[in-house]
């Protein structure tokens, strides 16, 4: 393909991503207006099964079944990087994190941070359906915040409190048992992960049904699933060049 | 009030957006995301969507530059 039939195709493809975008957006709602089907939607069903923050019941109630496919790309997109990065025996060997000082300034600051983020992680995780956030960010968050070790620790120290294998299994298993709770429910004579448990009393940190569950099994697929796939780019950067063929 | 922050921070989005654009060293650049990343969050803040925000927060500002960080270290080899 020459120079000038790869422009062309790349303008009429431009021009008709461009066209469709006008079209979108001269039928947007102005912005900051008063109409706000999906909220009005949205919000009968949140009261309805005591889930305070909308947004989870939107991930985990109202569309529980794109949330598992969602877990499913972020576990395939892990085992990817697994199969692509994994070192070698012989490059595992080779693994010498290079001993940098580390300003005490810095470590101070990350092993104040550590407890904090990670406290902050599992509150994210376990009130994802009453407060902001949920399982996927809860995950995260824990996962960066384990990463402290590494900036103000060491790399054996992160290492060492990183169990690899179990993170693996910890991811699996959150996926699985989220899929279980779906096939419970239908099991229970609902559809596939309709929210069959009793919801209790809005606010409650027992509350809203399948909701937190699904919310903490993701957190539980997400920390690993992450954990795994830092680990994979970490080592890999800490290679010593050279030694191996 | 509203209108004048909405504003600003979509300024320091642009800002920060040109700033990733014209930093030239993927190194560099991962830095630059992060930030870019930062004043995201705080939009998302403003227009009222904190899980969007905590989830840009984590994976755009931390989590996304690391890996761009790393990949850049192991491509370049050691530093001589």
């Amino acid at each position: 393909m020459t120079l000038r039939v790869r422009t062309a195709v790349c303008l009429l493809g431009a021009a008709g991503v461009a066209v469709l975008l006008a079209l979108a957006f001269f039928k947007m709602p102005s912005f900051g207006g008063d109409w706000h089907p999906y909220r009005d939607l949205v919000r009968p069903i949140g009261a309805l099964h005591a889930t305070p923050n909308l947004i989870s019941s939107v991930n985990f109630d109202i569309r529980a079944l794109d949330t598992l496919g969602e877990e499913s790309i972020v576990a395939a997109s892990v085992v990817g990087v697994l199969s692509l990065l994994q070192p070698s025996k012989e490059e595992r060997k080779s693994i010498e994190p290079a001993e940098r000082p580390v300003a005490s300034a810095v470590k101070l600051a990350g092993y104040l941070m550590l407890p904090v983020t990670v406290l902050l992680g599992l509150d994210v995780v376990l009130h994802g359906h009453l407060t902001p956030g949920g399982g996927f960010q809860g995950g995260v968050v824990l996962v960066t915040g384990w990463h402290l070790l590494y900036i103000s620790g060491s790399y054996p120290a992160l290492a060492r409190l990183r169990p690899i294998d179990w993170c693996e299994y910890a991811e699996a298993a959150g996926i699985g048992l989220y899929a279980v709770t779906g096939i419970l429910g239908l099991g229970l004579g609902t559809e596939f992960l309709a929210n069959f448990l009793p919801t209790g009393q809005a606010g409650a940190l027992i509350s809203a049904g399948i909701v937190p569950v699904l919310s903490i099994l993701v957190g539980i697929a997400v920390a690993g699933g992450f954990l795994v796939l830092l680990a994979q780019f970490l080592e890999q950067s800490l290679i010593r060049e050279g030694s191996d063929s | 009030m509203t209108t004048a922050l909405l504003l600003t921070v979509l300024a320091l989005v642009a800002f920060a957006g040109l700033a990733v654009v014209v930093t030239g060293d993927p190194a560099r650049q991962a830095i630059t995301l992060s930030l870019f990343s930062l004043t995201l969050t705080v939009l998302f803040l403003v227009l009222q969507a904190p899980d969007v925000a905590l989830s840009e927060l984590v994976v755009g500002a931390a989590v996304v530059p690391l890996l761009v960080m790393l990949t850049v270290r192991k491509v370049r080899g050691p530093k001589p």
